[in-house]
């Protein structure tokens, strides 16, 4: 068990205001144990074991308990990321426009495979389910933007963008 | 030609892709459907609903109104109850909701407000998927002009009513979208759908009545309050009340999202709407409503796109976004796509999901790669039986077996070539 000392050291204070608030909306305080790893991930990218610890003592919860449920959920990481989080969609309509193509590219030009990290750590390459744009396919993510019709050329300049 | 009909829910929707904000939203009579509703009875209005006809656009269709009915009232009720919209949207192919929550927040807040007033909810969530941030942004700044406006906190516009509405960002997995899922994941636990009964209505989140409710069935309700049940009735062809928000994607010349009577011809939306197939390719199936819909062929494109039409036809109208199969295009790889995502998205409470959908993945990967052999084929067909409802604790792996079941059918023959040829013909 974390003593409360470590826990305020682990989470900012920004990071457990943030917690509290979202707290206050549910009857029971450990409702709001994915709210507050989400939280921490927005401050630091993903969620370390220490992060992890903190956030289960400040909501009361075994650290098992809540790290079962972290890796339940796709979008909370439990390993480091790059500068940079490229989600690239693929489901059925972005695989019919040519996510294959797509895929191939991004992985030629990043050198890394589908879930890998790029030595410089500038690049996290992931894959994603339907983005809901299938209308504008093939979509990707980067950073939380959403980017459609990809094809090579445009990759490239996405790319360029993020240093 | 495409027939001038009323556009409800998208009429609002700017060119430029800017959301309607709440001075826009009410000088286009955004707010007086709730106005109307906080007149009336809470029953009135669920009554007014159920007249309407209005059925759930999440996929399953059931009746809003008679939904909500099975919620406890009066004053021996349970309190907090709860109104939860689900704006989960992961239907791989759908991406409807998403369009109506950024270039319109307030219409589905309206929405919620009136549905949390007729079940006399204290307290409503917004579930959405985490990667709609733009939708996140947007709804905050909706949820802060209509907090600000009084349309939602305490006294309601001087009704005596009140109601916090609070947004929830979800962390991933397909099947939070399934109700009982949904409410366990906003509980912060994993999400695994509940057994039922007991139905949320009456003992859902934390244990409290629940209505859980897709977005685009709550943006109807703005519209059916202000103008009532015959207007909504009148808007579909074939009855069944309302319009729909219908999408086309995949190889067609103008994929795209319609709003369109419920009941236009499917034909109309393929060919009129997304502009038919794009040169150099031919139109081969299309599953109507989403990822986990049965596919539709040439012999179905006269079928009105409404709940009972599509059912007749061996599918479901789903959510009304479309994904088109083409002959460039290898309806088994399609599948393998497919049942690659339910494999990777079942949540692994139950055997047969979870174990049949790994295997069904598998030998469809082996078709593709010229491995399988004529038992494999067997083995799939099995599948569907397998996985059939009532064999499995929720809806998720027999929507899975909805495009398997369709594709053996209507594309068995490709199945065929690609164990006889010991290879994918498309590749
Ligand atoms: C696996 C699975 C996923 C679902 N995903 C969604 C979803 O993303 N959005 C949604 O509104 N309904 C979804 N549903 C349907 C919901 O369980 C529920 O029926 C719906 O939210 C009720 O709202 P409605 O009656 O307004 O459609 C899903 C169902 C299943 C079985
Ligand atoms: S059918 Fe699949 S998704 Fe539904 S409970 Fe069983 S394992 Fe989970
Ligand atoms: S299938 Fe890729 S965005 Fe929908």
């Amino acid at each position: 068990m974390l003593s409360p000392e470590v826990v305020t050291e682990l989470l900012s204070v920004e990071e457990r205001e943030e917690i509290e608030a979202e707290a206050a909306h549910y009857p029971v305080r450990r409702a709001v144990c994915i709210d507050a790893m989400l939280i921490v991930q927005r401050h630091r990218g993903w969620v370390s074991d220490e992060s992890l610890g903190a956030i289960a003592e400040l909501l009361g919860m075994s650290t098992a308990d809540l790290d079962g449920i972290a890796t339940f959920y796709n979008l909370i990481r439990r390993r480091p990321v790059g500068r940079h989080v490229a989600m690239l969609c693929d489901s059925v309509s972005c695989w019919i426009m040519g996510y294959n193509r797509v895929r191939d590219h991004l992985c030629k030009q990043l050198g890394v495979p589908m879930g890998g990290t790029t030595a410089d750590n500038r690049f996290t390459l992931l894959p994603i389910v339907c983005l809901g744009a299938c209308d504008r396919a093939p979509a990707m993510m980067i950073d939380g933007e959403l980017y459609t019709d990809l094809d090579e050329q445009r990759i490239n300049t996405l790319l360029e963008r993020c240093e | 030609m495409a027939t001038i009909t009323e556009r409800p829910l998208t009429s609002r929707l700017r060119q430029d892709r800017e959301p309607v904000l709440a001075e826009e939203y009410e000088r286009a009579g955004g707010y007086q459907g709730l106005r109307a509703a906080l007149r009336m009875a809470p029953n009135e209005v669920t009554d007014l609903v159920k007249r309407s006809h209005l059925c759930g656009r999440g996929g399953a269709g059931f009746p809003t109104g008679m939904k909500w009915s099975f919620v406890p009232m009066g004053k021996d009720a349970p309190h907090p109850k709860y109104l939860v919209a689900n704006a989960d949207e992961m239907e791989p192919g759908t991406f409807k909701d998403r369009a109506l929550m950024e270039g319109d927040p307030h219409q589905l807040i309206e929405g919620m407000a009136i549905a949390a007033y007729a079940i006399e909810a204290d307290i409503a969530f917004i579930f959405l998927r985490g990667e709609y941030q733009l939708s996140a942004r947007r709804l905050t700044q909706a949820l802060a002009e209509a907090y600000e406006r009084h349309y939602l906190g305490r006294n309601i516009l001087g009704s005596g009513y009140s109601l916090e509405m609070y947004l929830h960002i979800s962390a991933g997995r397909y099947i939070c979208g399934e109700e009982t899922a949904l409410l366990n994941a906003l509980e912060g636990k994993r999400a695994h759908p509940r057994a039922k009964p007991p139905f949320p209505q009456v003992s859902g989140l934390f244990g409290k009545p629940t209505i859980v409710q897709n977005v685009e069935t709550l943006c109807n309700l703005p519209h059916i309050v202000s103008k009532g049940a015959e207007w909504f009735l009148g808007l579909s062809p074939t009855g069944e009340g309302g319009t729909k928000l219908f999408g086309v994607s995949g190889k067609v010349k103008k994929p795209g999202l319609w709003e369109l009577p419920l009941g236009a011809p499917l034909r109309e939306l393929l060919e009129e709407h997304a502009g038919g197939m794009r040169d150099g390719t031919r139109f081969r199936g299309v599953l109507p409503g989403g990822a986990s819909t049965d596919f539709l062929v040439d012999e179905h494109l006269d079928t009105p796109m409404d709940y009972a039409h599509v059912a007749k036809a061996g599918s479901r109208l789903g959510t009304g976004t479309m994904v088109v199969l083409d002959d460039q295009t290898c309806p088994v790889g399609m599948v393998w796509n497919l049942e690659h995502f339910f494999a990777q998205e079942s949540c692994g409470w139950c055997t047969p999901c979870w174990s049949g959908l790994g295997w069904t993945e598998k030998i469809l990967l082996a078709m593709e790669e010229g491995t399988a052999v004529q038992h494999d084929l067997e083995i799939l067909k099995f599948q569907p039986k397998f996985m059939a409802p009532g064999n499995t604790f929720c809806a998720f792996a027999p929507g899975a077996m909805e495009p398997l079941q369709s594709a053996l059918k209507y594309f068995g023959d490709d199945f065929q070539r690609h164990i006889k040829e010991k290879r994918c013909p498309w590749r």
